[in-house]
């Protein structure tokens, strides 16, 4: 072991690893060589498209497809040797509600701490916890399919946990819940991370990807940027982004589409967002440009980019990659 | 196999059963309706077998023998019948199953020559009424004719006792009265187990695919032999409520004599259960919907188990090929103890070769259904 690489410690620290992983579906190449690793306490956000292959890469590192090559260790364990091993390390929530509806909350957790063998001195104490985690109190003896949606995916989250796992899967937990359910949603996966769990969770919702460590953003299958959220604020959408407001957006939109250096162009409410290839040069040439034409643009200035502002350029030049490369 | 897991999984089972209507009416009512449709809907007793006479002499002989006749409890007289015409019209239009034709030199001829015919016209239609049909009036008018004999040996003087014709005393054992609904109503508790069985754990499997539960119950430790030992005892034992169900329906409402022990019959009950709801749990492993795998399941348990099972046709009258293949049906092994256990009291030393084959045949379907579930979304 020298220095370079990774050191063995953070080697050792790495609780997911995907390595080179693919998964075909007959023809359909669902995950097309995925490779990444996530470390202990870490929380990693899947963001993609419906399709992109998300569930899929999720599923492959819980044990329940089998990758058609590559290697999946969760955990320490090779998932193709030892799934039931690696069962046991993780708790996981699928991306359709997946727990008994005609069962009580506490049925439910009461089962789930059954089949993963939780102590039954230590399961009151446990189920307590989950109960609380999810705002149920009081409402214990209520069947599953009477509750709203943020109680449910908060009670998917507390069954998960509930035999205490390393590692947790999570499929789009919060798809379909208001936004303040979510965000105390995303409150629990702290305190949990923060307790050195490591979480792997996949979303649609951009503002969620901001409260992850790392990102990896997906598309048709394949791993097309990772990082953290401000790596990736700064350095993928490869150029600066303007914000241009101004009274006619479609006009000014029409003129900027062939103006030297404007690499994107999209309508952002009442202003534009423009990508450039460089900040100060369009500063001072695009109002220029504009005026020439007879648009007369109320600001413009240089603004961060958001991580929709990234996974939108991202995915467009994915696609365009895609089509030149076809 | 972990016993926490195998008890969480059952009493998860059995909550969602209770939860369920379907699944309670299935297994509570379906024993209830099931018993009481092939209770009384299968007999197969003549009694009362409407005829018509056509007395064409209307003698004292002829009408002694046709009091004969109605003194049977087997025939009921319908019509007196004055022509031929008449006579194939009542036949044509069913009032009658026999027509007894007495020819107008009845006596005469009895008395001449000591010998005399009557015509019976049997409807064949139904071959087999007609038949036993034919049997019982050949008693009666065989009855009548030892009447005529010892009458006329009387009048004789002779000494008719010193001439008495050797006879057949027989002895009905195991169902004294030869009632048919002794023998048949245990083969109902027979089909019934059978089809309430495989059609409770058909669902089991496919239920949770369906509503996706599926998908989490596979991303957990449990195994396959776990999930389907803790998924089929809850159903055994509302199989055993069943039997018992059964059992006393059987005996205090039909009144069939039960002669053998109650451990008897829960012993082999729960074998027979075991390979039931163990093919309904396969059906459901393979067919991951909830329809699909319960329609099936009544197919294979209905046609097999009412047919070839022996529980109402007898298995030696069917053709060999036909009888070869009862030898796969499961019921059948089934139908034979249960009718023993009812009617002649057998233990299970005499129930050995039928055990036996329950025995390998539960195997095989555990083996098979373990097997058939695996935890993988492929």
């Amino acid at each position: 072991m020298n220095g370079a690489g990774p050191t063995p410690q953070a080697a050792k620290s790495d609780q997911v690893i995907a390595d080179d992983l693919v998964k075909r579906f007959g023809d359909f190449v669902a995950v097309d060589h995925v490779s990444f690793r996530i470390a202990r306490g870490e929380i990693m956000g899947f963001l993609g498209p419906n399709g992109a292959g998300k569930s899929t890469i999720i599923r492959t590192l819980c044990g329940l497809l089998r990758p058609s090559s590559g290697r999946a260790i969760v955990g320490g364990i090779d998932v193709a040797r030892d799934p039931e091993a690696v069962r046991q390390r993780i708790g996981y929530m699928s991306q359709k509600f997946s727990l008994y509806r005609d069962l009580t909350v506490e049925e439910n957790l009461r089962f789930f701490g059954g089949i993963y063998n939780v102590p039954r001195i230590e399961l009151r104490e446990r189920m307590r916890f989950a109960i609380d985690m999810a705002g149920l109190a009081g409402r214990e003896q209520a069947l599953v399919g009477t509750l709203a949606g943020g109680w449910l995916q908060r009670l998917a989250l507390g069954c998960a946990v509930l035999h205490r796992p390393p590692i947790l899967f999570l499929d789009e937990p919060t798809s379909g819940v208001e936004p303040a359910s979510r965000r105390r949603f995303w409150d629990l996966i702290h305190s949990l991370a923060s307790e050195g769990v490591t979480v792997l969770v996949s979303t649609h919702y951009m503002e969620e990807a901001e409260y992850c460590h790392h990102i990896a953003l997906i598309n048709h299958g394949r791993l097309i940027a990772t990082g953290s959220p401000a790596e990736l604020k700064r350095t993928a959408i490869g150029g600066d982004l303007l914000l241009l407001e101004c009274d006619a957006p479609g006009a000014t939109l029409e003129a900027l589409q062939d103006a030297p250096d404007v690499r994107d162009c999209s309508v952002f409410g009442d202003a534009l967002h423009v990508l450039v290839g460089n900040a100060e040069k369009s500063l001072t040439e695009l109002p220029e440009l504009l005026a020439a034409k007879g648009l007369r643009p109320r600001h413009v200035a240089q603004i961060p980019p958001t991580l929709e502002d990234v996974f939108v350029q991202l995915i467009a030049a994915d696609g365009a990659a895609q089509r030149a490369a076809a | 196999m972990r016993i926490r897991r195998l008890q969480a999984i059952a009493l998860k089972e059995l909550l969602q059963i209770w939860r369920d209507p379907r699944s309670l009416m299935i297994a509570l009512l379906m024993p209830f309706t099931q018993m009481f449709l092939l209770g009384y809907g299968v007999t197969l007793d003549l009694k009362h077998i409407p005829i018509c006479t056509f007395d064409r002499e209307a003698s004292q002989n002829s009408q002694a023998l046709l009091k004969h006749f109605e003194a049977s409890s087997y025939f009921t007289i319908s019509r007196n019948i004055r022509s031929y015409p008449d006579l194939v019209d009542a036949i044509d239009r069913s009032d009658c199953k026999v027509a007894i034709v007495i020819p107008p030199d009845f006596s005469e001829r009895l008395n001449d020559t000591g010998r005399s015919t009557v015509q019976a016209i049997l409807d064949a239609t139904d071959d087999n009424t007609a038949n036993i049909a034919f049997g019982y009036a050949i008693a009666v008018v065989s009855g009548y004719s030892n009447d005529v004999a010892l009458d006329t040996l009387d009048r004789q003087g002779a000494q008719f006792q010193q001439i008495q014709p050797m006879t057949v005393q027989s002895r009905v054992w195991f169902n004294e009265d030869l009632e048919s609904r002794n023998f048949i109503i245990p083969g109902v508790v027979a089909v019934i187990m059978a089809l309430v069985g495989a059609q409770l754990t058909s669902l089991t499997i496919s239920r949770e695919w369906e509503r996706g539960t599926m998908e989490l119950l596979v991303s957990t430790p449990v195994t396959p032999s776990e999930v389907m030992v803790g998924k089929l005892a809850p159903y055994l034992l509302l199989g055993w409520i069943d039997a018992a169900f059964c059992l006393v329906l059987a005996t205090f409402w039909f009144g069939v004599p039960f002669r053998g022990t109650v451990f008897t019959l829960f012993a082999t009950t729960t074998l027979f259960l075991i390979v039931v709801l163990g093919i309904g749990y396969l059906l459901s492993v393979l067919i991951r919907s909830q329809i699909g795998a319960s329609q099936i399941a009544m197919l294979l348990t209905m046609l097999p188990t009412t047919l070839l099972s022996g529980y109402v046709f007898p298995i030696d009258q069917m053709p060999t090929v036909i009888q070869d293949i009862t030898y796969l049906v499961y019921s059948r092994y089934y139908v034979t103890i249960i009718k023993a256990i009812f009617l002649k009291g057998a233990g299970i030393p005499a129930l050995a070769l039928p055990i036996l084959f329950l025995l390998v045949y539960a195997a095989a379907v555990m083996t098979l259904a373990a097997r058939a579930f695996r935890k993988s979304l492929d």
